[in-house]
């Protein structure tokens, strides 16, 4: 293979790398009658979550390790983008019966 | 330490030998009075907080009580005008009442980071012995479905508030 070829074909596969990245999706938790549900989610570093509050009193998703604190005003829906893998226990600071867990992969 | 258990014990034997005097269960309109009241009592101690605690968690933890047990009892009014219940006053709501304007008179009379840790120290033993109210009584004695559902959220709110008490509580120290 020329020397041409080769570069043209690396530009190639990486422009396709790049033209094809993860699709990233949106994942709806609700919060209803102080309960976070679905209560365990799995999820991907870049995926949105929306935040949906039915109830009628303020929450918070809280991440134990600090990596998130979303704020859920009532009857609001909230969005936020997940930016670091792991599996992460949040609660409501308002609340702390309120627990759930997101598992998020790279 | 003191304080705290006698409270709870005050508060419980209340609600309890109240409930005895009436020999019977409480009528849904009587445990919606019990119910609002119970968020009345916690906004009334709320608002004194907020006056005079010099703590910011412990003012910030009254304003979260007061928002929560007005979202509570507007729901509580709704829910009793939709019904068409009168809630009624009884000897629980009345007992409740006086002990409340008592130990309101009491912590009015602390400062500073005293009056914080008494006012904590009640908001715990206040929410444990509605707690305890609210799941040996007042739910297994309402009748309507749709009060008997908004009491479980009651229990859920009251449940969260005393879990979030102990937290500011413990961070005081
Ligand atoms: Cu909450």
């Amino acid at each position: 293979m020329r020397p041409g070829r080769y570069r043209l074909a690396m530009a190639a596969l990486l422009f396709s790398m790049m033209a094809v990245p993860a699709q990233a999706a949106t994942i709806q938790i609700a919060t209803t009658d102080l309960v976070f549900a679905p209560a365990e989610v799995s999820a991907k570093v870049g995926d949105t979550i929306e935040w949906i509050n039915t109830d009628v009193f303020v929450h918070t998703a809280t991440a134990r390790n600090g990596d998130f604190d979303v704020n859920m005003p009532p009857k609001k829906t909230v969005t936020s983008v997940l930016t670091k893998a792991g599996t992460v226990e949040y609660y409501c600071r308002y609340h702390p019966n309120m627990k759930a867990v997101l598992t998020i992969t790279p | 330490m003191f304080v705290r258990l006698s409270a709870a014990i005050a508060a419980l034997s209340i609600l309890g030998s109240a409930a005895l005097a009436q020999g019977a269960k409480p009528t849904d309109p009587q445990i919606a009075h019990i119910a609002y009241t119970a968020g009345v009592i916690d906004i009334a101690a709320a608002k004194q907080a907020i006056e005079k605690a010099g703590n910011k968690d412990v003012k910030a933890f009254a304003q979260d009580m007061v928002r929560d047990h007005e979202a509570v009892n507007k729901q509580a009014l709704d829910l009793v005008k939709k019904l068409n219940v009168t809630p009624e006053d009884n000897d629980t709501s009345k007992a409740l009442s006086k002990q409340a304007t008592e130990k309101l008179a009491e912590l009015a009379k602390l400062k500073g980071a005293e009056y914080d840790k008494a006012y904590l120290a009640n908001e715990v033993a206040y929410h444990k012995a509605v707690n305890g109210a609210l799941e040996t009584q007042l739910i297994p004695s309402a009748s309507n479905a749709e009060l008997k559902s908004l009491l479980q959220t009651g229990l859920k709110i009251f449940q969260g508030h005393q879990q979030h008490a102990e937290q500011v509580a413990a961070k005081l120290k």
